[in-house]
């Protein structure tokens, strides 16, 4: 227990990680205070991911600590699937579970996880499936779904287990460009109702509407970080600015 | 063969069956056996550090590697030797069993490795511990997909069951033997109609086995399945 990690909601402390000889990440701090969205950008292999899932030790980090509220994921016997189930994950390639349809995929974690009643716990994917607009598709495999639909049951999923936080892994990429409208829609909504998200994309549209502030990473660090206007306006690093023009040109800045 | 022949076989038909019931109680114990630990050695096989991988291997490699009959004759003769009294259907279900298990735990450890490896992060990060993944995730999945390689394991062991033969099990052929051996000219009738009744019910397990795979088909699961079976080839 550290009484000052208590005053922030996300707490990420010097986090190292070391892919055999490669150093993917050396050394990342940065805090997130409840009902914050921040949005990670930076170039392809600079550790984006691997960042994310040493916050929920999917990745086990060399070095360096994880607090969530006041309890430390990172900690030699933290109850990792307990802090686990209070931070929501947004894969790139939405990972629904195949065998599932929409509903049980929502449910599973709500059931199995916390031990919430089968009813209850249909209820509650009921609401998470009507908040990201599937409540229409409830009995649907993945399979059935479009790539845009999946996401938003992923999201849906993270969700139903009231997450105290929510990380996004690229979660539009793997789209086609028609479907991404809609995914973006539903993060948006979920920033504006105050979900804490920590999301890795490239969609500065959303990065605009929403992101309290950019994380700008490059070679394992964070080299900037700051609002999006001000980013925009007056990058601390020239390697900044050449990032955020280049993803411009590449992503456009479709609101 | 005459009508008169036919009609004698037919007075010890129901003799046949009832001994068929003994190769059927077989089959469905020893399947079960072979079932139960087959998954379990898989799952050590995929998910447990190498010592312990290693030894479900060479448990893999035993039971795959050593004959039938061998096995049977170290069950039933090995252990009464050791002073067990192990009856010889007893000894039948553990030999077949876990021979039985070799084979079947191949089958289950390409149909768990063939769940997407994103799935499981999915359910790690929902805060499912590896029992739970398991039970919930990547069971019902990799047992799906394992239903047609398993129908051919099902059937093979099956046939099988009169191995029990060789260490005393009045199964059918043993039946069939007793039969033949008191009335000569019925040899070869009376294996032609234990030959039929291996297809018969070989035929209906089987059939029962793609009704249920339809039963539990999913859309969207045989995808992996193919890709499974191409990397087991
Ligand atoms: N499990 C792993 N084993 C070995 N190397 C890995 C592993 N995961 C990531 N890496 C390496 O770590 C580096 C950073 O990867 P990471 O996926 O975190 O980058 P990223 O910023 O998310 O990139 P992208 O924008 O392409 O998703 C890459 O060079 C990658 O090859
Ligand atoms: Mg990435």
């Amino acid at each position: 227990m550290n009484s000052d990690s208590a005053d922030h909601l996300l707490r990420v402390e010097d986090v190292h990680k070391r892919y055999g000889r490669e150093e993917v990440l050396r050394g990342v701090s940065f805090t997130m205070e409840r009902a914050d969205t921040k949005v990670i950008i930076g170039a392809s292999g600079t550790g984006k991911s691997t960042l994310l899932r040493c916050i929920n030790k999917l990745t086990d980090p060399d070095q360096g600590r994880v607090w969530l509220e006041n309890q430390e994921i990172t900690g030699r016997r933290a109850p990792v699937n307990r802090i686990r189930s209070q931070m929501g994950f947004v894969f790139q390639d939405f990972n629904l579970f195949t065998h599932l349809p929409a509903l049980d995929n929502v449910r599973i974690g709500p059931q199995r996880v916390k031990g919430i009643r089968r009813r209850e716990a249909t209820t509650l994917a009921q609401e998470a499936l009507a908040t990201v607009g599937l409540k229409e598709k409830a009995q649907s495999y993945p399979a059935q779904l479009s790539g845009g639909q999946q996401q938003r049951v992923a999201i849906a999923r993270a969700l139903a287990m009231s997450p105290k936080l929510m990380l996004f892994d690229e979660p539009t990429s793997a789209l086609d460009p028609e479907l991404i409208g809609e995914v973006l829609e539903v993060m948006v909504k979920l920033a504006k109702e105050g979900m804490t998200m920590l999301v890795v994309s490239h969609e500065m549209g959303f990065a605009r509407t929403v992101a309290d502030e950019i994380i700008f990473m490059e070679g394992g660090v964070i080299l900037e970080q700051a609002p999006p206007e001000s980013m925009f306006r007056n990058p601390q690093h020239k390697r900044t600015g050449e990032f955020l023009r280049k993803i411009s040109d590449l992503y456009g800045e479709s609101e | 063969m005459t009508a008169e022949i036919w009609s004698q076989v037919w007075q010890f038909t129901p003799t046949l069956l009832w001994a068929m019931l003994i190769n059927v109680q077989l089959l469905l114990a020893l399947i079960a056996l072979g079932l139960v630990t087959g998954v379990v050695v898989a799952l050590i096989e995929v998910y447990s550090p190498r010592p312990l991988a290693a030894l479900a291997l060479a448990y893999e490699w035993f039971f795959r590697g050593v004959p039938e009959l061998v096995l049977l004759f170290l069950f039933y003769f090995g252990l009464t030797q050791m002073g067990m009294d192990i009856s010889p259907f007893f000894a039948a279900v553990l030999a077949l069993g876990f021979r039985s298990s070799g084979y079947q735990s191949q089958i289950f450890r390409g149909a768990i490795q063939s769940v997407p490896p994103g799935q499981l992060m999915a359910a790690h990060s929902l805060g499912m511990g590896t029992m739970k993944t398991i039970r919930y995730v990547i069971l019902p999945q990799a047992l799906r997909l394992s239903i047609p390689p398993w129908s051919n394991e099902f059937s093979a062991v099956f046939k099988d069951t009169t191995l029990a033969y060789g260490i005393g099990v009045v199964e059918i052929v043993r039946q069939a033997r007793y039969i033949s051996v008191r009335n000569f000219p019925l040899t070869l009738p009376v294996f032609i109609l234990v030959a039929f009744m291996f297809l018969v019910l070989t035929y209906l397990g089987n059939w029962g086995l793609g009704r249920l795979e339809q039963r539990l088909h999913v859309p969207g699961l045989e995808t992996h399945a193919k890709r499974g079976e191409a990397r087991e080839l």
